[in-house]
C-alpha cells in the first residue's frame, strides 16, 4: 500500500489533467478516470441531480470514449477545421481530504476558451475534482464543471472544459 | 428603402415553387421581418406549458416570433398570456425568465401595477392625468393581452392576430401527436422537467424545421456521433446489458431503407411527423412497471395503442416539435434571419416510474445540449448552408425528392419516409400564412 497522496499531488494532478486537455492528449486524458468516473457540467447553478434534471452534459467513460473516437474521424464535419482549447486555473485548493476513503475533493476556478476558425470564446467555470486511488494511483471519480453561465444560451462546446 | 417584398404579394409568392424555395426565405431581412408581422402573428405558436406556471401569480415570459408576452396564471383554472410592455414607457415588466408576481405586475420604472388579466389597477399621483383624457387612451387599458390564446391538454398556443384560422382547423388532425404524448402518462397528465436547454444556432429557424424531417441526412450527417457509437459498443464484452445512452445514439446510423419505411405523414397548414411504422425511438428497453400502470389506466388494448406509436419528430408549423415517444419538445426561436434560439425541453409523465425521465433527460443532452455530438454536426451543416446560400451562381434549394404534382390536394396522407413532400408542405403553408390579408 503507498502511502496517500500529498496536497501537492493533488494540486498537480488537476493541473496536469488541464494539460493533457490543451495538448488533446485525450486517450491519456481519458486513463485519468476511474473505471466508474463521470464528467458533469450542470445546467442549473447548484444542480444536484444529474439523473433527472437536465445537464448540458453528464458521461461515463463510455460515452467519453465515443466523443474521442469521434473527434478522431475524418466524417467528423463539426471538426473541419478542428477546435483548440485553453484553460487557465487559479491554484487547485484542496477542500477535504479523507485518506481512509481515499475520497479527495479540489476546487479550481478557470477560465476556458475554445477556437475554431476565426470564432474564439471565452468560458469561466468553477471546476471540482472528486478523485480517488486506484492502485495507488489518482483517478478522477467526478469532474464537476459549474460554468459560470450555465443556464445562459451557448453556442457549441465541442471539446472539454 | 423601399423592399422588395413588403405589401408585394407576387414577390412572396415568387419565393416558393412546387419543388424548389428561393434562398431569400432563409437570408433576406425583410422576408424575415415579414414572417413576424404576418406568418408568427396569423398562425398559432407554441407559448408555454401551463405546469410551468401551476400557482397563481406564477409567469413565464417568452417570445411569439419577435414579440416579448408573459404567460400568467391569472385564476386558479385559466392563464392568460400578454405583451409583456408597461403601457407607459414600453419598459418590460419581468426580470426573472419565471417567477410568481403575487397579485400584480408593478413596473420598475414607475410603479405602474397590473392586474393578472393584464388590466391597469394603479398609477402613483394619478391625479397628473386628470382631465388629459388619459382613460380613453390605451395606456389605461393595461398590459394587451394576447387576443387568441389555447391551452391544449397543457400545450399553450396564441395566435396575435384576429386573422387565420381558428386553433382547432388550424392543427386538424395533428393534435393526435400530442395526445398520445400525454397519454404515455397514466394519470394523463405531463410536467416540465427543469430548465430548457438553450443552444443558440447562427442559421435561418427554418433550416431546423426542414432539418425535422429530413431523413436522407442521420447516416451522412451523424456518422461521427452514431456510426462512432454502434464501432466503440462492438468492443463491449460478449453479453453486456446495451446501455441507455448506446441506445439513443445507435439508430441514427440506420441504413436508407429503415427511413424509408417509417413513413411520413402530412397534414395540412404545415403539420406533419415522421415515423408512422416506426422509428429511432421504437426500440427502447421496457421499463419494469410502466406497462402495468398504463393497462390499470386504460385497459391493455388502448395501452397498446398507446405506446404502439413511435412518431419520431411532430413538426407543428411554423416553429416547435414534439417527440411523444420519448417526451421532449423542441422550440426553434427566430432572433435573426441568421440567428435562431433552440429550446429544448424535458417534460415527465406524471405517474410514470423515473426510468422514463432519466432517458427523456439523457436524450435532451445527449441529442440537444450545446456539448451535443449530434447537435455539432446538425449545426455545422446548417451554417454552411447560411454561408453557401450567399452564393448567386444558383438562387435556389431543391425540395424535389419524391414530389408528385397531385400530392398538394391531399390531405392526411401517408408517403415514403424519406420524402421532402413535409418540406414541401411547410412551404405551402409559408406562403398561405404570408400572403394572408395581402
Amino acid at each position: 500500500m503507498s502511502a496517500p497522496p500529498t496536497d501537492r499531488q493533488l494540486i498537480d494532478f488537476v493541473v496536469h489533467e488541464a494539460r493533457l486537455l490543451d495538448q488533446q492528449r485525450l486517450d491519456d486524458w481519458l486513463g485519468l478516470f476511474a473505471e466508474d468516473g463521470h464528467y458533469w457540467i450542470p445546467l442549473e447553478p447548484g444542480q444536484t441531480d444529474p439523473r433527472l434534471t437536465t445537464s448540458l452534459m453528464y458521461e461515463d467513460k463510455l460515452l467519453l470514449e465515443i466523443r474521442i473516437e469521434r473527434l478522431k474521424g475524418k466524417a467528423t464535419y463539426s471538426q473541419s477545421p478542428r477546435s483548440r482549447c485553453h484553460h487557465v486555473l487559479q491554484t487547485p485548493q484542496v477542500d477535504a481530504r479523507d485518506d481512509g476513503k481515499a475520497h479527495y475533493v479540489t476546487w479550481t476556478p478557470m477560465h476556458y476558451v475554445e477556437s475554431r476558425g476565426d470564432q474564439q470564446t471565452l468560458y469561466a467555470a468553477w471546476v471540482t475534482h472528486h478523485l480517488t486511488t486506484v492502485d495507488g494511483v489518482l483517478r478522477i471519480r467526478l469532474k464537476r464543471v459549474d460554468l459560470i453561465n450555465c443556464d445562459a444560451a451557448l453556442g457549441s462546446i465541442q471539446l472539454f472544459v | 428603402m423601399i423592399g422588395r417584398y413588403r405589401g408585394n404579394r407576387q414577390a412572396l409568392t415568387a419565393l416558393v415553387r412546387e419543388t424548389e424555395v428561393h434562398r431569400d426565405v432563409y437570408l433576406d431581412r425583410e422576408v424575415f421581418e415579414l414572417e413576424m408581422e404576418q406568418l408568427f402573428a396569423n398562425t398559432w405558436v407554441y407559448v408555454g406549458h401551463d405546469s410551468q406556471v401551476p400557482r397563481v401569480g406564477d409567469y413565464y415570459a417568452t417570445t411569439i416570433g419577435n414579440q416579448p408576452v408573459v404567460m400568467v396564471r391569472d385564476t386558479p383554472d385559466s392563464i392568460k398570456v400578454l405583451h409583456n410592455r408597461c403601457p407607459h414607457k414600453g419598459t418590460r415588466l419581468t426580470g426573472e425568465a419565471c417567477g410568481n408576481t403575487g397579485r400584480f405586475f408593478r413596473c420598475p420604472y414607475h410603479a405602474w401595477t397590473f392586474r393578472l388579466d393584464g388590466s391597469l389597477a394603479g398609477v402613483p399621483l394619478k391625479s397628473g392625468y386628470d382631465g388629459t383624457g388619459f382613460a380613453d387612451g390605451v395606456a389605461a387599458r393595461g398590459m394587451t393581452p394576447v387576443r387568441h390564446v389555447r391551452n391544449y391538454r397543457g400545450f399553450v398556443f396564441g395566435k396575435l392576430n384576429d386573422a387565420g384560422p381558428g386553433f382547432d382547423e388550424f392543427f386538424g388532425e395533428s393534435l393526435s401527436s400530442i395526445d398520445n404524448m400525454v397519454d404515455r402518462s397514466p394519470q394523463g397528465r405531463l410536467e416540465v422537467a427543469g430548465g430548457a436547454l438553450r443552444y443558440r444556432h447562427a442559421c435561418n429557424w427554418k433550416m431546423l424545421v426542414d432539418n425535422l424531417t429530413d431523413t436522407c441526412h442521420p447516416m451522412i450527417a451523424h456518422q461521427s456521433s452514431a456510426g462512432t457509437t454502434v464501432e466503440v459498443w462492438k468492443s463491449a464484452p460478449p453479453g453486456a446489458k446495451k446501455p441507455m445512452a448506446v441506445e439513443i445514439y445507435a439508430p441514427f446510423a440506420s441504413p436508407y431503407e429503415f427511413f424509408q419505411g417509417m413513413g411520413i405523414r402530412v397534414w395540412d397548414n404545415g403539420h406533419g411527423h415522421t415515423g408512422v411504422a416506426h422509428s429511432i425511438h421504437s426500440d427502447y428497453s421496457a421499463v419494469p412497471g410502466y406497462f402495468e400502470q398504463m393497462v390499470a389506466a386504460y385497459g391493455e388494448a388502448r395501452a397498446k395503442a398507446i405506446l404502439g406509436e413511435a412518431r419520431h419528430n411532430t413538426v407543428y408549423f411554423p416553429n416547435v416539435t414534439v417527440k411523444g415517444p420519448i417526451q421532449l419538445l423542441r422550440l426553434f426561436k427566430p432572433i435573426a434571419a441568421d440567428e435562431t434560439l433552440v429550446e429544448s425541453w424535458a417534460f415527465r409523465l406524471v405517474g410514470a416510474p423515473d426510468t422514463l425521465l432519466e432517458r427523456t433527460v439523457m436524450y435532451n443532452r445527449l441529442v440537444n445540449a450545446p456539448t451535443s455530438v449530434v447537435g455539432h454536426d446538425d449545426l455545422e451543416i446548417y451554417e454552411r448552408a447560411q454561408a453557401g446560400l450567399a452564393g448567386s451562381g444558383n438562387e435556389w434549394v431543391n425540395i424535389q425528392r419524391l414530389y408528385s404534382a397531385d400530392e398538394a390536394g391531399r390531405r392526411n396522407a401517408v408517403t415514403d419516409g424519406t420524402s421532402e413532400w413535409q418540406m414541401r408542405n411547410q412551404f405551402r403553408a409559408w406562403t398561405k400564412f404570408m400572403t394572408m390579408g395581402l
